[in-house]
């Protein structure tokens, strides 16, 4: 339970962080909060040659309004998001769902470009990336780009980076005028894994009918799954307990792929899947009417 | 390749020199012996080596030694002046019989003192979740949970 030997660097520059990426490529990885990468060095499953810590890269750390969106940097703290008073505001979804990730004391340390990067298909960053219309700035030593968030992810642990690029800021919008949103997982033990989760969203038009609407599943497949039939199968309609019935039906037997694990059959994933869809829907149809 | 670091533990300042793949939990036990800090399961689920990193709980055997260059660590040494004068914390946990082995206790504490700054007056339910992160396999955690209560009020 030891990690393997590596060559450690810690600038505090992020030019300096691109430069060495691309100077090592894929023997290099980024050294965020470490809340999942230290334990898979621990057991020797990842053994990277080389570690370039960003902790000391102090531009990367922002939480910020700007306009009608929210920037955070890669290395903003889950703890930060946690107790933002912007994030709380302007983007109540993600207020709710952070405290559903682990412990309190691995959020004083993981970050929220760390869990978007490391792409595990239980965490409920990515989902929320989705969830939440994110767009995300991938950026090496000469170019930078943007990507949405829905096309960030590639499958199991796999992004849309390359080997010289790193994940230096988040972009999260608003949530529109009579946005509702509800956030919940079922866990063996608060802070574990989750045997499901879900993030839902609904705005709905000035007539009460559902304008948009978001369904977005953790451990349901081999990434974060968007429920986009089901979720297009809400626009607009008046939301009433049938068509949210059929709706967390449809996610739940035809769009997500859960793979079963020792606490939870891939059956019991899917009833869990469809309980929490209708749970989610009732809450997020109540708040954005209030919210009109 | 070695690192000189320079790190404050429990007030006091030190200079040592680590390979960057040596845990923060090995380094505090092995390089400076203060072996109050426990290890359980060096995968950051048990809780067992929670330490203060800048006055916020975290996992010590998920930090290298080298990132705690110019930082501000506690462990659970850094609690008690002596045996006679323990922390209110440790007082309750030693009154209401809150550990059997006594394993995972350092860790709890260290996850507790930032919790009841944060949250002095907190409800059973509280408690039990910023204790969720945090293993104990003795006690079935009533006692804890008492013990957590009980320090909460002599620290208020």
């Amino acid at each position: 339970m030891k990690p393997a030997p590596f060559e450690y660097h810690s600038p505090s520059s992020i030019e300096e962080i691109l430069t060495l990426k691309s100077q090592y490529g894929d023997d290099a990885k980024f050294l965020a909060g470490g809340q999942s990468l230290v334990p898979a060095m621990n057991f020797r499953i990842v053994q990277p040659s080389v570690l370039i810590d960003l902790n000391r890269v102090s531009d990367l750390s922002f939480i910020r309004e700007d306009g009608n969106v929210i920037r955070v940097g890669s290395m903003a703290r889950e703890r930060h998001l946690e107790f933002d008073a912007s994030i709380e505001k302007r983007t109540p979804l993600l207020h709710e769902a952070v405290p559903s990730i682990a412990h309190p004391q691995i959020r004083n340390r993981g970050t929220i470009g760390g869990s978007i990067v490391n792409a595990d298909p239980a965490a409920e960053l990515p989902v929320l990336m989705i969830a939440l219309n994110a767009r995300l700035k991938a950026k090496n030593k000469s170019a930078e780009r943007w990507l949405d968030a829905k096309d960030f992810f590639a499958g199991m642990f796999t992004t849309a980076l390359e080997s010289d690029e790193a994940l230096v800021e988040i972009e999260l919008p608003f949530a529109e005028p009579r946005t509702g949103w509800s956030f919940m997982e079922v866990a063996p033990r608060s802070g574990d894994y989750a045997m499901m989760g879900v993030a839902t969203s609904v705005t709905l038009d000035e007539n009460g009918k559902c304008k948009s609407a978001k369904l977005v599943y953790l451990n349901a497949g081999d990434g974060p799954v968007d429920a986009v039939e089901a979720a297009q199968s809400l626009v607009g309609e008046m939301l009433n307990d049938t068509l949210i019935e059929s709706a967390a039906l449809h996610a739940s037997e035809k769009e997500i792929t859960p793979f079963g694990n020792i606490h939870a059959s891939a059956e019991f994933q899917r009833h869990l899947a469809k309980t929490l869809t209708m749970k989610t829907l009732k809450i997020a149809a109540e708040r954005a009417t209030k919210e009109n | 390749m070695t690192h000189t670091i320079n790190l404050t533990v429990n007030g006091q300042k030190y200079t040592r020199t680590v390979e960057p793949r040596m845990l923060l939990s090995d380094f505090l036990r092995h390089e400076l012996g203060l072996t109050g800090t426990h290890v359980g399961c060096e995968h950051g689920v048990c809780g067992a080596c929670t330490i203060m990193f800048d006055g916020e709980s975290a996992r010590s055997c998920l930090t290298f030694a080298v990132q705690a260059d110019g930082h501000e660590i506690t462990t659970v040494e850094g609690l008690a002046t002596d045996k006679d004068n323990l922390h209110p914390l440790q007082q309750s946990f030693w009154e209401a019989h809150g550990l059997q082995c006594g394993y995972c206790t350092p860790g709890i504490l260290m996850t507790m003192i930032p919790f009841l700054k944060q949250n002095p007056n907190p409800t059973e339910d509280e408690i039990r979740h910023a204790l969720s992160g945090n293993l104990c396999r003795c006690t079935g955690y009533q006692h804890i949970v008492d013990a957590v209560k009980l320090a909460a009020e002599k620290m208020r």
